[in-house]
């Protein structure tokens, strides 16, 4: 049993079925991209119980009865999340193929921490790969929600 | 690529962890916990175990204790939870300092400390403070516990003391008195890249001069070591440039660096004098 967003999927896998994987093709949330699959580019980034974790480098058996967050579940109804509106507003994607993982990964850091400065956003946004925007645009989108969810929390 | 096909053991105590190993280590049998390094080495087929025994769920392993003078790791404690000083102190400071070099954010969310000294890169960063520290290894297997020097773990590349039906149930590391002095310095050719070479440097400073030296490096030669002929050019003396430039071409003089497509033999000596160099003086700061 996944819990996904807040509801459970039963699915029935081999072991070695990555969580990605699994997400994907056996739950229908295609949101979560894959595209290395051995941990590099951070396309498949999904919060789980808490904390961005590489969704192709646990397997789907390991995050039985964990609460998992994918990008299905980042916008509340039709109101986006603080982190789309500013990726939108910033031209923080292109292609959009790995912004799933961008989003994911700074929802995680800025929901336990919306204070960070600008080296720890530098550090978090260097997890991951954007092959279109050259990087600044997601730097300005992550740190123009950060001032959005400080002033929410 | 996808890993080949493996039964999955989740296994709920160390005895059940062991006891699991001793059963399927001759078949391909082998511990998972953070998965960050393994995992991908299942992923290019490189790594084939037929059974993992999952430890991530034993309760307990996953926090960092202090007894008896020793900072003592289980099995699961993760390198996040290094981001903020695990104990008040050196150690503390230079865990956190060490932790933001490894790979990034949500590799550090599951990838464990222990696992990263079991797992033996070459160009790990914990491995270094282990050696360094002359820290203590801890394996259990199903005959009993044993404890190995730090010095005594590291055997090659990916290679370690470890028997195949041992498991690496936690470090202890010595904890620093205060005023005990680290310095951390690696060269990767990005953030979070591989180190291409790594040097921490340790002592005390009792009447003007430096004590207790200790000087490890990584990431050039296949195992990380203690450099004691370096450490006492260090000893005794005033802490200053002259003396670190000294001691950095010594530690370049004396190691043999492995060689790979992108760095020769002579620019990873080059790096190691640089790093050695810079740790020496942050070591001061």
């Amino acid at each position: 049993m996944l819990h996904v967003n807040g509801v459970d999927h039963l699915v029935c896998v081999e072991a070695r079925r990555s969580l990605a994987d699994t997400l994907r093709q056996d739950c229908g949330l295609t949101g979560t991209h894959v595209g290395c699959e051995h941990g590099v580019c951070g396309s498949c980034t999904v919060i789980v119980d808490g904390v961005a974790v590489r969704a192709c480098l646990m397997f789907a058996v390991q995050a039985q009865g964990l609460p998992i967050r994918t990008v299905e579940g980042l916008a509340c109804g039709d109101i986006l999340h603080p982190l789309q509106e500013a990726f939108i507003a910033h031209h923080g994607l292109q292609c959009g193929f790995c912004t799933p993982g961008f989003l994911m990964l700074a929802a995680a850091a800025l929901e336990q921490d919306a204070w960070l400065d600008d080296a720890a956003i530098l550090d978090l946004v260097s997890s991951n790969l954007c092959r279109c925007t050259g990087y600044q645009t997601i730097l300005a989108a992550v740190k123009a929600a950060a001032i959005v969810m400080r002033e929410e929390a | 690529m996808k890993p080949s096909s493996f039964t999955h053991h989740e296994v709920g105590s160390i005895d059940e962890a062991v006891a699991a190993l001793a059963r399927f280590s001759a078949e391909g049998g082998r511990i998972l916990a953070g998965g960050q390094s393994l995992v991908p080495m299942m992923a290019f087929r490189l790594a084939q175990p037929t059974h993992l025994i999952d430890i991530n769920r034993i309760p307990g392993l996953d926090r960092p204790r202090l007894e008896a003078g020793e900072l003592v790791i289980p099995a699961c404690v993760r390198h996040a939870g290094f981001h903020q000083q695990v104990i008040p102190g050196p150690l503390g400071d230079m865990l956190a300092t060490v932790v933001r070099h490894i790979a990034h954010v949500p590799i550090r969310n599951r990838g464990t400390f222990c696992g990263s000294i079991a797992h033996a890169d070459p160009s790990a960063e914990w491995p270094v403070v282990l050696v360094a520290l002359d820290g203590v290894v801890v394996a259990r297997g199903v005959a009993g516990t044993r404890e190995i020097p730090a010095a005594a773990f590291f055997q090659g590349i990916m290679t370690t003391a470890l028997a195949e039906h041992e498991m690496l149930t936690e470090i202890r590391l010595p904890n620093a008195a205060a005023g005990q002095r680290y310095g951390f310095c690696e060269h990767a050719r990005r953030a979070g890249d591989y180190a291409q070479a790594i040097a921490l440097a340790g002592w005390r400073i009792s009447e003007g001069v430096i004590r207790q030296a200790r000087l490890a490096i990584g990431g050039v030669e296949p195992t990380p070591r203690r450099l004691p002929a370096v450490e006492a050019l260090l000893d005794g003396h005033a802490p200053n440039d002259a003396l670190f430039s000294e001691v950095a071409d010594a530690v370049a003089h004396c190691v043999t660096p492995m060689e790979d497509p992108q760095v020769s033999a002579s620019l990873r000596r080059d790096l190691l004098r640089a790093t050695t160099r810079r740790a020496l003086q942050r070591a001061c700061a």
